[in-house]
């Protein structure tokens, strides 16, 4: 692989840089694999790369029904952070924080990872004391948080309307580390770098059956033909539910719709991530200028990376009475993705009932802030064929014991 | 250079001159005037600069397709970046500045940018800016930022307010062109209620520009009678300056009327949100002109051909003197011919094709236009204004032929229809391979809520793309449409439009046909993002192979007209780079909404107070007469203290809580929730809702009760009144009222839906005072009217009678360990009563108080509050409720969840309290530690505090938390975390620090 | 935004005036069921990307909950029916059959 650099660019562009190779092959299967990751989003590709780079597991194929990293990867909102409560979301969240903080060099690809901090709004009194619970837990935990009061909210982001009639800010979760990265490019670093340690990316090829025999994975059977595996990672997000029912088990997953909005782009007027979640909304600033909004979920299962208007209304109300500059933008573009959101809201990253096959779904409206933590923790995984601590609560089974992870508890924070 | 025409302009009103100002510089325009066609006839070509390279830029539309000419509009309040000129009307005294370059327009220094354009090639910025580390984060992210954006950030509140609007009809139809008023009228007769929309000021699309001819008349004049007709229809509304901007499930749509962007001030509100739920919807939304890809493409004075002609007829302006015409197809013809015909000077037509033939070719023939055929462009010469063109031939290599001197550049690559509400509820498209774009698949249109067909496209708008053919076409689908909605289309003729022969486009992607890598790094495909054919070619080259890839790696139609003129082009470059079809390459998703709508129209009126419902007991005005400091409790607001001049809210907690447990306490919890559960087996239900038993509560008694939900978790607390032999009185926490009514109500008609049980949530219907202190006895019996003595009326009992006059219910109810009664008047006497329990309470010394020594007096008596001691992962065991917990019933919701095994362990942490060693408060949110750390490196834990407060009766600190078997280690010191790591030691406590035995409540 | 006819007040109820209530026809454990029963009835979804009966409560019209076969992935309305079943009428299921000739049935 040719390394990206500045004097590479120099070089090519002399020759109108039609001499850049492939950022990622483009093979036919292989007849088996040591290891098949199902869904080439960034948590599938990081559990590959971290399958090679920290096992030594390189005979992988990673399975996509459409093109690389183009669901959730590609759609959410970029925001990056670890200031979780619980304990197993906070490490896993850190750990991912801390892998972005160097995964454009890791991947000599820029994913832009923008350390320009997090904010999350204090708006009631219960929400103070939330964020209060948050901040201790996150001293244990080793995450490095701020309670901090509205006059350095206002400091951070003038922009911010502190005094509003109804839900005047009272202070705020300050992790001055979190903040945003170029989305598509982490899935596209990834799938560079596993291109290059000898991985097979195979795009357009959807997964129809998942073949075993005396309860062990033997491959899948994909729209280009059977593959065989020794060991099947499955990591497809809204889908687990279709892949898992191949696989013949049944997950604590409903898939709903998650939507998310831009304006148009404008001169820079805001620096940080703002999350105000008792009025439902939080926005930052791209690179390119564009304001980026996160809405609502919807509350029925939908597969159609659409949603429902309301939700986009809501959540612009809230964030006009928070940001009172922005009413005179203009709405640019808005979408949705599909969510799999658990019956705790926290992730699965876990055996499952069949031999050799292991799953990573569940991240509902906060995955993209997991994914090298994800893939790291989905790699041990799969490689031990036990957990190891990042992954040990996320298991499936703890719906069974009444062992949630549960997040909501802090002040009904969304992710 | 550009300039008014001394006639013609069928929009302009010559007679009402105004002035505006571009950059400062003075201006002159007249009624009708769009800005951009303004700032053409004052010679304003050049109005912007590029995102990226910041490269000169000049108008290129007519419509909302462009992706140029966007500004700055106004100032202050009323300043709004990003405003495409093209559509904005003008008025006077109109200021509008140009964006995205330092120090001027005229002179920018990001050009910077375009010299070194070479080494900033698509995607550049994932190769580079990698090393070192910190680098990215605060050098370059800074400067990328800094250069990027388009428009000025507002400072200032928005000075003008938006309203919203329902609209209801079976047929929509979007588009006031030929087409769209054809199948109006088509639906209109058959009796459809229907609303046609137009997002520009005026009707008739491009026809009456185009010079048809409808049933014999100009087309102007038989839009004009068709709008008149329409208008004359009850059943029909048509709405101009209203643009659809997104189609959602089951036939939702938004449209956007503004209202006053060109009478900015004059009171009205700047737009109207109509939401409108149609029965089916039609889309006669035209088509878009596609640019063509050559050299120099992008240099201002390089115009789509149709928008040169839309100025030159509508606004009497011509954007250049000397117009060279570039085409793919006929309709270039036209433009060339209404040029020559104005007046004005066309040097040649250079048409890609060998062979061009038609009625429009031989009109420009015989009005002695130089065609040259089988040509195409080689380069385009000029700086900030184009200067000549240099032609080649179509089929070469870019090898030049001839050189021509012209200021303008009209192009024709012909033209995709408007497909972007087809698209948005998952309608697919088919690709023509005659007009070379792609149209709405009838076979896969979007679908409705009943399965059926959801939009049908009309017009140009699905591949009709002539006049007659248009006309026909929204005959038949608006005639589909009207059957589909299950009425009889009358018999309609559609009007005959006189057909004009053309002959077939040539699709033509690059120009010319064999250009070497330094020509296509010149031909611009997306304007405003700097998106040059050269960088599909990369993408492609580099496996970026899905067109979402390509559109994200290179930012192919990202920018604010969303690929409107670009996205076409780019896709068959694409296809062309993987050796594929154009079909097989496949389009981005259309998403709404189809142009940028304003985030303060899709707010509407909610704004400041109201900008959520806001929910007000009785009292509330009282209570904002007396200065209370308010807390938003759901959506109630609730007095947090009353704090008087010179007070701090801390200072007036204090005050409060000491009155109240000395003299008398009288708190509003109006917001209390109250569901009646009647029927002859409510007792029966309330024992499967409550974990206690509710059946056995004798009449006239109340109990407090706890409600888990099916996982085991307590969801909410209350105390439940038997109000007669089959009614009971559910109280629920302020913010869960309506939840618990919800599921009440699920669980009686999902489940047990043959027991005989109605519920109503009546909370609003009472105003609920709290009367707490020594003294609420005495102003009681002072208002007087029934007996409220300790033998009437005991503790956890309750009755009926009167106050003072009020009708009223009275609970013996306590949630501060004091004296206290709860009473109950309907609404409409809550202010009245409350007042006179003020005035008669005054010589008790009767004060307010608010939610805060609320909660300070229970967290005294160690009574546990819903959302503090519990947060959806506590049972209620954890809080040592057992005693609340019917041992004896089968089941109640959450039993079965609570027999799991993590939640019946010996280990949970289960409730406490904690006095500190020092007497201090400890911090909110504090976890107790335990030794050494987990798996993953994390302090361990073992407890946390749930309530901590300075109490005023106690004068220290006190707190109550879950620690790990917290009752088994009464008296044993632990210590609690701080934000600063230093620790608060603590001794584990029985939880209730006043009143243990509950004396002063039982008085 | 769906269109929902609540099968009570027979309104066509825009998507705000309903409350959803995700997948329907789950049998209830309560006391006495294995830890595997309780699991399933609590959380075992059906998450079908097709058809989906599920629960819908028409708050704020006429309160009451009612049941749908709604398909997930192009949002067609099969049917509304009341809650008070146990299986889904049968002329829904003959016109889901109709419509979906490849499902395989609600269980």
């Amino acid at each position: 692989m040719k390394r990206y650099s500045v004097f590479a660019i120099a070089r090519e562009a002399l020759r109108y840089h039609t001499g850049w190779e492939r950022a990622w092959r483009s093979p036919e299967p292989k007849k088996e694999y040591d290891a098949i990751i199902v869904g080439a989003g960034g948590h599938g590709l990081a559990t590959a790369y971290y399958l090679g780079k920290n096992h030594g597991i390189r005979n992988v194929a990673i399975i996509e029904k459409g093109w690389l990293g183009g669901g959730n990867t590609g759609r959410n909102t970029t925001i990056i952070r670890s200031n979780y409560l619980q304990d197993s979301s906070a490490a896993i969240y850190e750990k991912a924080r801390s892998l972005y903080e160097t995964m454009s060099q890791d991947l000599n690809y820029n994913v832009m990872f923008s350390p320009r901090g997090v904010m999350m709004l204090a708006q009631t009194h219960h929400e103070v004391r939330g964020y209060l619970r948050t901040a201790h837990a996150n001293k244990l935990q080793g995450v490095e948080t701020e309670f901090i009061t509205p006059q350095r909210v206002k400091e951070l982001c003038p922009i911010l309307n502190i005094d509003g009639p109804r839900y005047p800010v009272l202070g705020a979760l300050w992790q001055a580390r979190g903040g945003t990265g170029r989305h598509d490019a982490v899935a596209w670093g990834y799938a560079r770098a596993c291109s290059d340690m000898g991985m097979d990316i195979i795009q357009q090829c959807e997964v129809k059956g998942v073949r075993s025999e005396g309860g062990v994975v033997k491959g899948v059977e994909t729209t280009k033909g059977f593959i065989g595996c020794k060991k099947l990672g499955i990591v497809v997000a809204g889908h687990s539910g279709q892949v898992a029912d191949m696989a013949g088990f049944r997950l604590p997953v409903e898939a709903v719709a998650l939507q998310a909005l831009v304006s148009e782009p404008i001169k820079p007027c805001m620096d940080i991530v703002v999350m105000a979640n008792t009025v439902h909304g939080y926005m930052s600033q791209s690179d390119k200028g564009e304001m980026v909004i996160g809405g609502g979920t919807d509350g029925f299962n939908n597969y159609t990376q659409r949603g429902s208007f309301h939700h986009i209304e809501e959540t612009l109300r809230a964030l006009i009475e928070t940001f009172p500059i922005i009413s005179r933008l203009k709405m640019l573009r808005q979408w949705g993705g599909i969510v799999d959101m658990t019956g705790d809201r926290s992730p699965i990253i876990s055996k499952t009932p069949l031999g050799n096959c292991f799953i990573n779904c569940g991240w509902g409206t906060g995955g993209f802030k997991a994914i090298p933590g994800s893939g790291w923790a989905m790699a041990d995984l799969m490689a031990k064929g036990e957990p190891g601590p990042l992954a040990a609560e996320f298991d499936m089974w703890r719906f069974k014991e009444g062992r949630f992870i549960d997040e909501s508890v802090a002040a009904g924070v969304a992710h | 250079m550009s300039t008014r025409l001394s006639k013609g302009g069928r929009l302009i009103d010559r007679s009402a001159a105004m002035e505006f100002t571009f950059n400062g510089k003075r201006m002159k325009g007249y009624r009708g005037d769009s800005l951009a066609a303004a700032l053409l006839a004052n010679d304003q070509m050049l109005v912007g600069r590029s995102f990226k390279y910041h490269r000169p830029r000049g108008i290129v539309a007519a419509g909302p397709e462009e992706p140029n000419a966007l500004v700055n509009l106004g100032s202050g309040g009323r300043l709004e970046p990003n405003q495409r000129v093209t559509v904005t009307e003008l008025f006077d005294g109109l200021e509008a500045s140009s964006q995205n370059h330092w120090p001027s327009l005229e002179f920018d220094v990001g050009v910077a940018n375009n010299y070194v354009s070479r080494f900033l090639p698509a995607g550049f910025y994932y190769k580079t800016f990698i090393h070192p580390r910190p680098f990215w984060k605060h050098v370059f992210e800074p400067i990328i930022r800094q250069s990027a954006g388009l428009g000025k950030a507002p400072k200032d509140r928005d000075a003008d307010r938006y309203e919203q609007a329902y609209a209801f009809c079976d047929l929509l139809v979007v588009g006031g062109g030929i087409a769209g008023l054809q199948a109006a009228l088509v639906a209109g007769k058959a009796g459809a209620r229907v609303i046609l929309l137009e997002q520009h000021a005026h009707w008739g699309g491009r026809a009456p520009v185009d010079g048809d001819v409808i049933d014999g008349k100009p087309a102007g004049q038989w839009v004009d009678e068709a709008v008149a007709a329409l208008s004359a229809m009850a059943n029909v509304t048509l709405r101009d300056r209203c643009m659809a901007a997104g189609v959602y499930d089951h036939g939702y749509v938004l449209a956007d009327e503004k209202v006053a962007d060109h009478t900015p001030g004059d009171g009205r509100p700047k737009h109207r949100l109509w939401r409108i739920r149609a029965g089916r919807i039609l889309t006669a939304t035209g088509a878009i002109e596609r640019p063509l890809s050559f050299a120099g493409n992008d240099i201002p004075g390089v115009m789509l051909a149709a928008s040169v002609r839309d100025y030159v007829v509508n606004w009497a302006v011509s954007p250049g003197d000397r117009t060279v015409v570039v085409t793919n197809n006929d309709d270039g013809y036209r433009t060339a011919i209404a040029l020559k015909e104005a007046g004005l000077s066309v040097p040649a037509i250079v048409d890609a094709r060998a062979n061009p033939s038609g009625d429009l070719v031989a009109k420009a023939r015989a009005l002695g236009l130089r065609i040259e055929a089988g040509r195409g462009v080689a380069k385009v010469k000029g700086g900030k204004r184009v200067t000549s063109v240099a032609i080649c031939l179509q089929a070469g290599e870019g090898a030049v032929i001839d050189e021509i001197a012209c200021d303008a550049v009209a192009m024709s690559g012909g033209w995709s229809p408007v497909v972007h509400l087809w698209s948005h509820c998952g309608g697919k498209l088919v690709w023509d391979t005659v007009n070379a774009h792609f149209r709405p698949d009838p076979a896969r249109p979007p679908l409705n809520h009943d399965g059926g067909a959801l939009v049908y496209a009309a017009g140009s708008a699905n591949g009709a793309m002539k006049a007659a053919e248009a006309l026909v076409d929204a005959t038949a689908q608006a005639q589909a449409a009207v059957a589909a909605l299950g009425l009889k289309p009358a018999a309609a003729m559609a009007p005959v439009a006189e057909a004009v022969a053309e002959g077939p486009m040539e699709a033509v992607w690059i120009m010319p046909q064999g250009a070497p890598v330094e020509l296509k790094s010149k031909m611009w495909l997306d304007y405003q993002n700097d998106v040059k054919v050269s960088d599909v070619q990369l993408a492609a080259r580099e496996g970026y192979e899905s067109v979402e890839h390509t559109k994200r790696y290179t930012t192919l139609g990202m920018a604010t007209d969303q690929g409107k003129l670009s996205n076409i082009n780019g896709l068959a470059v694409l296809a062309n780079a993987l050796n594929e079809d154009i079909p097989q390459v496949g389009t981005t998703t259309f998403r709404p909404p189809y142009t940028p709508v304003t985030l303060g129209a899709l707010a509407g009126e909610a704004r400041g107070e109201i900008f959520q419902p806001l929910r007000r007991t009785p009292m509330h005005a009282w209570h904002e007469r007396n200065g209370a400091y308010f807390e938003p409790v759901g959506l109630w607001r609730r007095p947090y203290c009353f704090p008087r001049t010179g007070e701090t809210h801390a200072q007036a907690v204090v005050r409060e809580v000491n009155n109240t447990r000395s003299a008398l306490g009288l708190l509003d919890a109006s917001t209390l929730g109250k569901i009646i559960v009647k029927g002859p087996d409510a007792g029966k239900f309330l024992d499967m809702l409550y974990t206690g038993v509710m059946s056995t509560l004798p009449v006239g008694k109340c109990r407090y009760g706890l409600m888990c939900n099916e996982q085991g978790f307590l969801s909410d607390d209350g105390v439940v009144a038997r109000i007669d032999e089959d009614t009971w009185l559910c109280h629920t926490t302020s913010g869960g009222a309506d939840r618990i009514h919800g599921w009440m109500e699920d669980w009686l008609q999902c489940e047990w839906w043959d027991w005989k049980v109605y519920t109503a949530n009546v909370t609003e219907q009472y105003a609920q005072v709290a009367v707490v202190g020594p003294n609420a006895r005495k102003v009681l019996e002072k208002l007087g009217g029934m007996d409220v003595s300790k033998e009437a009326l005991p503790f956890m009992g309750w009755a009926d009678g009167t106050l003072g006059g009020f009708p009223c219910r009275v609970y013996r109810i306590s949630f501060s360990g004091e004296l206290s009664y709860e009473i109950a008047v309907p609404a409409s006497h809550g202010a009245a009563f409350w007042e006179a329990l003020h005035t008669a309470g005054a010589e008790f010394g009767a004060m307010p108080y608010g939610t805060e020594a609320l909660h300070v007096m229970r967290a005294e008596k160690g009574f546990i509050m819903i959302g503090d001691e519990t947060d959806g992962t506590v049972i209620p065991q954890d809080l040592n409720l057992d005693w609340a917990i019917s041992k004896k019933k089968a089941d109640f919701l959450g039993k079965r969840g609570q027999q799991r095994n993590f939640l019946a362990s010996p280990d949970r942490w289960k409730l406490v309290g904690f006095e500190t060693l020092d007497g201090s408060v400890i911090p909110d949110g504090s976890y107790i530690i335990a030794p050494g750390v987990n798996a993953n490196g994390q302090g361990n834990t073992q407890g946390r505090v749930t309530s901590t407060y300075y109490s005023p009766t106690l004068k220290r600190g006190i707190a109550m938390g879950l620690l790990k078997r917290g009752p088994e280690r009464m008296g044993e010191v632990v210590e609690f975390n701080t934000v600063t790591g230093a620790t608060v030691k603590a001794r584990v406590v029985d939880q209730v620090f006043y009143d243990k035995d509950g004396e002063k409540q039982n008085v | 935004m769906l269109l929902i006819e609540c099968p009570y007040c027979g309104v066509k109820a825009e998507e705000t005036e309903l409350s959803p209530g995700y997948e329907a026809h789950l049998k209830r454990f309560g006391p006495g069921s294995t830890d595997e029963e309780f699991e399933a009835y609590m959380f075992a979804r059906k998450n079908p990307k097709g058809v989906h009966f599920e629960r819908w409560r028409h708050s704020y019209g006429c309160g009451k909950w009612f049941l749908a076969a709604r398909c997930t992935a192009t949002l067609e309305v099969f049917g509304t029916y009341p809650a008070q079943v146990g299986e889904p009428p049968a002329d829904i299921i003959e016109k889901i059959k109709a419509r979906r000739p490849d499902w395989k049935g609600y269980k």
